[in-house]
């Protein structure tokens, strides 16, 4: 048990719970405009990021953030030229930060193991500079949302009657993937790159069993994650088990839980 | 607003369509539309699936852009409109995933949220014209209801709670009765109808049900290009059209339809 009050699971602890706020907020955006794959797409190029970072000894957050970014635009171009059919240019996008990713390690054969970290996460190797940038994203997802919470409604809603109301809709969709790529660049770190959009679709597929109203459906995604994101850690901490893993497969098992309950209170 | 203003005000238009074209992938869908909307008008779009109705509606709320011609909204060229909550919107009935986590209230209360309204706060002010809004369309009992769970004529009031929270100017309705019982359809368009006699509201409909638009509208169309036709009623009584308290209206249009159905209760049993 002493584990819990080593400092580097504080840490972990401490870079959980402020994910655990992001995460699942910006995935009900997603998932709401039926855009829950985006995650996925964005952690895999994050890690060719991240593998060029170590490769070229630059931060590998911070150029995992800078291609995260990257591929956001890279989607929304190719969603315009195939209009039709969207979610292809996710598909091409994914599998090209795939690739990429794969290339750059054959390439630097020393840091396999260190990049494996960012596949399935390495919460308790969080330093100072990991958990300043998590802060500073919490922040400015917070401020953003706070701010724009009712046009951001509106837009996951119904984006035809946002852009009928004047609202610069562009600019929302800018805002909102970017938001999204920042938030799921600093998460790799902590469940894995692989498993990163768990945290952001899982809390949403929960809040929608449960939620009835948009403010609730908020609160409910967040409950949900911190307490995957609490009780996993504690878990992994004291059976020494993976911890990206462990918290979600918690999430899932929460998931589980609500679909069964309220299966028996609609009968 | 002095009244001999509102006066002339009464005649502008409120949409202009000057020679618009537009094509998808080189297919031409819109070819040289020119077209009117008169304050006061009730203006019914028909045409055939494919025909352009849908497009010709985007690139009237500036959702689309014409390859050529020019939309001008109020007097003024789209591209410096800027007064939005004057156009209210109701889209079709399937817009949304029906497991969305919103309440009809959080639905109506967005009709507020427009360009105007940027950095500002929900006010109590808001809270009260969304209570109008709810009350007029007789859906106040539903307000914490999740939107999902209500029937399609609900569904329908709740848009055009949110469309009418605003006071609009001009109501735009996008084929508003698919997918929805004749009966329903019915009590729908009774109620549209209403609003465009007793309230000063311009109503832009698109539609397939040539049947009820007749109905109401006439047997000619005023006007069309290709497969689209634009037909039209004027509702212009001077009176109506003097009224400038909007919130009165909106408040007061339960009212006067349940006298109206009273009214025509009493008329059968006679």
């Amino acid at each position: 048990m002493e584990i819990i009050t080593s400092e580097f699971f504080q840490r972990a602890l401490i870079g959980g719970i402020l994910i655990g706020i992001t995460a699942p907020l910006m995935g009900l955006f997603l998932v709401l405009r039926r855009l829950a794959m985006i995650g996925d797409t964005l952690a895999h190029v994050s890690i060719a990021g991240v593998a060029l970072g170590f490769l070229i000894g630059v931060y590998p957050i911070g150029v995992g953030l800078v291609f995260a970014l990257a591929a956001t635009f890279a989607i929304e171009k190719l969603r315009k030229a195939y209009k039709s059919y969207a979610e292809l240019s996710i598909a091409i996008i994914m599998s090209g930060g795939v690739a990429l990713a794969s290339l750059l390690f054959s390439m630097g054969k020393g840091f396999n193991v260190s990049v494996s970290g960012y596949l399935f996460g390495s919460i308790y190797t969080l330093d100072d500079t990991d958990l300043l940038l998590i802060g500073i994203v919490t922040v400015v997802v917070l401020i953003a949302v706070r701010m724009h919470a009712k046009e951001l409604f509106l837009m996951t809603f119904d984006e035809d009657a946002a852009a009928v109301s004047g609202l610069p809709t562009r600019y929302f969709n800018f805002l909102i993937s970017v938001l999204t790529a920042l938030v799921i660049s600093v998460s790799i770190k902590i469940v894995g790159a692989l498993l990163v959009s768990a945290l952001l679709t899982i809390p949403a597929a929960c809040s929608l069993v449960i939620a009835r109203s948009f403010q609730r459906s908020v609160i409910t995604v967040v409950v949900i994650a911190e307490i995957a994101i609490i009780s996993g850690l504690v878990i992994a901490g004291v059976w020494n088990l993976a911890p990206g893993g462990t918290i979600v497969l918690l999430l899932i098992a929460m998931l589980l839980l609500l679909l069964s309950v309220r299966r028996k209170f609609s009968a | 607003m002095r009244a001999d203003q509102q006066q002339t005000m009464c005649h502008q238009n409120v949409i202009e369509l000057s020679n618009i074209s537009f094509s998808y992938q080189q297919k031409p869908v819109l070819e040289h539309v020119q077209f009117a909307v008169r304050e006061r008008d009730f203006v019914g779009l028909i045409g055939s699936n494919g025909a352009g109705k849908t497009t010709l509606l985007r690139i009237i709320v500036g959702l689309l852009k014409p390859d050529s011609g020019s939309v001008n909204l109020f007097g003024q060229p789209i591209g410096e409109f800027r007064d939005w909550n004057r156009i209210g919107y109701v889209p079709q009935k399937n817009v949304f995933n029906p497991l969305f986590p919103a309440t009809v209230r959080e639905v109506v209360m967005s009709g507020l949220y427009s360009r105007n309204k940027l950095f500002r706060r929900v006010t109590k002010a808001d809270g009260i014209k969304c209570d109008e809004a709810l009350h007029a369309m007789n859906i106040e009992d539903l307000a914490g209801k999740r939107i999902g769970q209500l029937s399609g004529g609900q569904q329908q009031r709740t848009f055009l709670a949110r469309a009418m929270i605003n006071n609009p100017a001009l109501l735009i309705l996008d084929e508003p009765t698919v997918g929805i019982d004749t009966e329903t359809q019915q009590d729908f368009f009774h109620l549209i109808k209403h609003m465009h006699q007793h309230h000063n509201i311009t109503f832009l409909m698109v539609s397939h049900d040539l049947e009820m638009i007749r109905s109401y509208l006439g047997e000619e169309p005023k006007g069309g290009s290709g497969k689209l036709k634009f037909y039209v009623k004027h509702s212009h009584e001077i009176e109506d059209c003097v009224e400038t308290n909007l919130t009165h209206s909106l408040k007061d249009l339960r009212h006067s339809m349940e006298r109206e159905k009273v009214g025509a209760g009493l008329g059968n049993n006679n």
